[in-house]
């Protein structure tokens, strides 16, 4: 197996508040692997974006790594100082972001703002940079691009100024791109071009991808892997194909079947009872133990961690042996 | 369709500009000229009582203003729209309007700005109640709100919070208690469940779906996502830039779609079940609705544009009770 | 039942809120209270604290004029703070004063608060020719000072009555001119707060419930923009204290018999450099404080109301 590009170990932010800590993201540990899409899913909530934001170090204060390791490439980078941090961000990590209007400088042409990306990460002059500038642009997709290059960011429409920001991500050539809900704010007919466009993308610049989203379908079309996350914990982590059909986690089977499809014919779709739990009152053992179905004993007093199974990894008692002969009893 | 079976709403050419001119002064110093926005362009559908009508679309093709229209919240500018057979566009006056108000309701799409944060459920849930006098006396109000939140899955004591003490699918389940409490016959539904997560759009579609069968109410469901239409609806419209392309039976629809435009829109359901079907994707985005093209609006996006697609509007079509405007459909016939 | 149920809801909220937090956690804005809460119960409390009725004129006697304050020689325990030129405890006068510039300053953001949210709820919505008169009108006086604007209230309202009748309606002439120069705004503010409630859905739901606009913006958009107007009321409450004592100063405002607080600064003004400086220091001192704990206490909650500062 190949180096892991990116190595996050046992991660834990913690959010302190006035009633005291609260635990946003609760022991994720995840690999990516060179030119890999890992898909990262779940409800909002789950931690999945403060996953995203404590790798690039934009974690908003007083939200804090508390715990764990994240290393790319080797070396870490969770307690890199934030000047250092920046670097490292748009030189090997780049980032988008669901409104791509918050990414992108209002008051400077995109040309000017993907010049200076080019320029403070690589060595060229400001001419070359240009000349990248406008590949870069035409390889997104963006019609005339030479003529485009001095418009501003409000004379795009919401697609195209997407187009512009993963042009802006992709600029110094980053190894991994972080993709927070990168077509959340895009109708649906426009969504899948920028899916297409980040997946192509990535294979021919060999750039892997860290795909946020609570989109089962998007992660369908595009990831390799995929881990989803509950209440800050991941519940289940494996090859995209053998999560979505053939999911171990009551949580993940859960939400499999509550997605309408067109594919089959339902009275009713499959419905988990409730909520996802606020921070401030996740459950002991299992977090999923009040909404599951199997629910036993043991899920209401000790916290499953990822156990291997045939292709993929879930965090559920009823996936060991043990636990399944406990709940048949 | 029998005559005597008359459809509960009837829409007809159904039409709402919107006046987007600059301000007089600008108009007169800087000669620019008044601008209208065709939100909405002569649509029409029918729906029959106890039936699910979904319209669908991308964001600016005028979907949520239709319904707007139908709750009173926006005046047509010109077309009918029928109520159990009165023509409510006609209505001019609120006391007029307030008798059918009480027999058509509305859930919104956005379950965290449709409460009134200072209010607490009970108020919320009991307003139309109150203002339609539908229930006389505080005592049986208060039974009356109990029941209507048992009934979409809250316990009495929640009447009691305010908004923000609940999850985002137990305030869309108040706003679907508020909406059901003067006994409607027809509920407009914009995107009821498009602010959710999944797992709670299935709670909701099912309370809808159960609430339906219970209560023999009519929907007409605004939505951008062709799923929670299949597993939903009986019958579908499928707006663009303000016209209806066309308009049939659910299964139609997703069988053997007429319009390009469905076929596209079709195309972009993400593929769940892993059979590897590379999909195509739609060319080009939504123009802007200030500007629509010329003659069929779709044609720019369109693969089958043909040179009468830049020119001349397609015309309705109907194939049976349900209709199409597309020129390569009628060329193709 | 159910109003037990309220109250002890009520209760918890403001114990557990946010803002009462964020007060707890700012020792300034609690001293800044505790001196407003001070002055407050001072002033309702006033008869029965005060030493002296300074506005009794049978009770003054000359003879107890320009005593300096107690611990200077000269000064009697009586007059702790020392007299005035009419024999006035200054103390006394600083207490009854309070009173009078409190009342006036409730009474003119009040007064100024219920016209301009008015207007404002009006305005934002009502949209087109109305909105964009009244915010003319107020944009307009916008542009005068508030002082200026006051000014002209008083001197037309004394040019119209009688020299007694402008004694006898001097404070309510005071707080309408305040008022009125204040009102824009809160116009200002309540409208754009009511167009950004009035494109929330609760507000549709409620049409759609058939509610009278009128009761939809009283019952519905009113409570949710009254968090801006209290945090203007604080602020603007320290502004009318101050411009009360500006008026007064000028002479404009409260008559000499009943002084208020800037009446007294601008008698002691006059003996300021005879060497009678007690008589305008003590008010002038105790207006600043006020002033200055009210302007904290509208500080605080500018912030604690504004979620994007938190």
């Amino acid at each position: 197996m190949s180096e892991q590009l990116l190595d996050v170990q046992d991660l834990r932010v913690m959010l302190p508040t006035r009633k005291g800590l609260l635990t946003a993201v609760d022991g994720v540990s995840m690999s990516i692997a060179a030119g890999e899409v890992l898909g990262v899913v779940g409800e909002s909530g789950a931690g999945k974006s403060l996953t995203g934001a404590a790798i690039t170090g934009l974690l908003e204060p007083p939200l804090y790594i508390a715990n764990g390791k994240i290393e790319l490439e080797g070396k870490r980078i969770d307690n890199l100082s934030y000047s250092k941090m920046r670097r490292i961000r748009g030189k090997q990590i780049g980032a988008i972001f669901q409104d791509p209007l918050t990414s992108l400088n209002p008051l400077y042409s995109v040309g000017r703002q993907l010049v200076e990306t080019i320029t403070t990460h690589l060595p060229v002059s400001d001419a070359v940079a240009k000349r990248q500038a406008i590949d870069l642009l035409k390889e997104v997709g963006l019609p005339a691009a030479e003529a485009r290059i001095g418009h501003f960011p409000h004379q795009f429409s919401g697609g195209m100024r997407q187009r512009v920001v993963i042009a802006l991500a992709l600029c110094a050539n980053p190894r991994l791109i972080i993709a927070d809900e990168p077509t959340t704010a895009l109708d649906v007919s426009i969504q899948a071009q920028i899916i297409r466009l980040l997946k192509r993308l990535c294979r021919e610049h060999k750039t892997a991808v860290m795909l946020i989203t609570h989109d089962m379908g998007v992660i369908a079309e595009t990831a390799d892997r995929v881990a989803v996350m509950y209440a800050g914990r991941i519940v289940e982590v494996g090859p995209v194909k053998d999560v979505i059909k053939n999911p171990h986690h009551p949580y993940t089977v859960g939400l499999m079947n509550s997605i309408p499809s067109i594919a089959r014919e339902v009275e009713w779709l499959t419905q988990i009872d409730g909520a996802m739990p606020r921070l401030n009152d996740i459950p002991d053992g299992c977090a999923f133990h009040p909404r599951c179905p199997h629910a036993f004993e043991r899920c209401r007093r000790e916290r499953p961690n990822l156990i291997p199974m045939r292709n993929s990894q879930a965090a559920c008692w009823l996936c060991k042996k043990e636990g399944a002969d406990e709940q048949r009893q | 369709m029998s005559s005597d079976n008359k459809p509960l709403v009837r829409a007809r050419n159904l039409t709402r500009h919107f006046d987007v001119s600059p301000p007089f002064l600008n108009r007169v110093l800087e000669g620019k000229q008044r601008q209208f926005v065709k939100a909405v362009e002569n649509i029409d559908f029918d729906i029959a009582r106890g039936e699910t009508f979904a319209l669908v679309g991308e964001s600016g093709c005028g979907k949520t203003t239709v319904a707007r229209m139908l709750v009173g919240l926006e005046r047509p500018t010109s077309g009918s729209m029928e109520f159990d057979g009165t023509d409510i566009a006609l209505l001019k006056t609120r006391r007029e309007m307030r008798q059918y108000r009480r027999r058509m309701q509305m859930i919104f799409q956005d379950p965290y700005a449709s409460l009134n944060p200072r209010w607490r459920v009970m108020s919320i849930v009991a307003e139309p109640i109150r203002s339609f006098g539908t229930v006389k006396g505080n005592d049986a109000v208060r039974a009356r709100v109990f029941k209507l939140l048992r009934q979409v899955g809250l316990g009495e004591d929640d009447a009691y919070n305010y908004p923000h003490e609940f999850s985002g699918g137990q305030r869309q389940r108040i706003a679907i208690a508020r909406a059901l409490a003067t006994r409607p016959e027809f509920v407009v539904c914009d995107e009821p469940t498009s602010a959710l997560d999944v797992s709670v759009q299935a709670q909701i579609l099912n309370l809808m779906k159960r609430l339906q069968k219970e209560l023999g109410l009519s929907y007409l469901l605004i939505t951008h996502d062709l799923a929670v239409v299949h597993h939903i609806a009986s019958r579908v419209g499928v707006m663009y830039l303000g016209h209806l392309c066309e308009s049939a039976d659910t299964r139609t629809i997703f069988s053997a779609p007429r319009h390009p435009y469905t076929k596209l829109l079709l195309e972009t359901l993400p593929d769940l079940s892993m059979q590897g079907r590379q999909r195509v994707p739609m060319a080009g985005e939504v123009p802007s609705p200030m500007n629509p093209p010329s003659g069929c609006v779709f044609h720019p996006r369109c693969p089958y544009a043909m040179e009468i697609c830049k020119k001349k509007l397609p015309e309705r079509q109907n194939v049976g009770h349900e209709l199409v405007a597309c020129h390569a459909y009628q060329a193709e016939k | 039942m159910d109003i037990f149920r309220y109250i002890a809801k009520r209760y918890t909220l403001i114990i557990d809120s946010d803002i009462f937090y964020s007060f707890r956690r700012s020792p300034v804005t609690v001293v800044a209270a505790v001196i407003t809460v001070t002055y407050i119960l001072g002033t309702i409390f006033a008869p029965w604290i005060a030493p002296h009725n300074s506005y009794d004129l049978t009770s003054l006697s000359l003879l107890d004029a320009f005593l300096p304050p107690a611990w200077i020689e000269g000064g009697t325990t009586n007059f702790l703070l020392g007299t005035d030129d009419q024999g006035r405890g200054i103390l006394s006068t600083i207490i009854w004063g309070s009173r009078l510039s409190l009342g006036v300053g409730f009474a003119a953001v009040i007064f100024s608060g219920i016209l301009g949210t008015a207007l404002g709820l009006i305005s934002g919505s009502a949209g087109g020719r109305v909105d964009a008169f009244i915010m003319r009108v107020a944009e307009v006086q916008l542009t005068f000072p508030a002082i200026l604007i006051a000014l002209l209230v008083d001197g037309v309202s004394r040019g119209l009555m009688n020299v007694y009748e402008a004694e006898a309606m001097a404070i309510y002439v005071v707080i309408f001119s305040i008022g009125v120069s204040f009102w824009p705004q809160y116009a200002r503010t309540v409208r754009a707060s009511t167009v950004v409630e009035m494109e929330k859905s609760y507000v549709e739901a409620a049409q759609v419930a058939g509610r009278h606009p009128a009761v939809i913006m009283v019952r519905h958009v009113l409570p949710n923009v009254m968090g801006p107007v209290l945090v203007i009321t604080t602020i603007n409450l320290a502004l009318a204290i101050i411009l009360e004592a500006t008026l007064s100063f000028l002479g404009v405002g409260i008559p000499p018999t009943e002084p208020s607080l800037g009446t007294m600064i601008r008698i002691g003004n006059d003996y300021l450099f005879s060497g009678e400086w007690w008589i305008t220091v003590f008010p002038g001192a105790a207006l600043a404080v006020l002033v200055l704990a009210v302007n904290l206490l509208g500080d605080w909650m500018r912030d604690a109301f504004n979620p994007k500062l938190r």
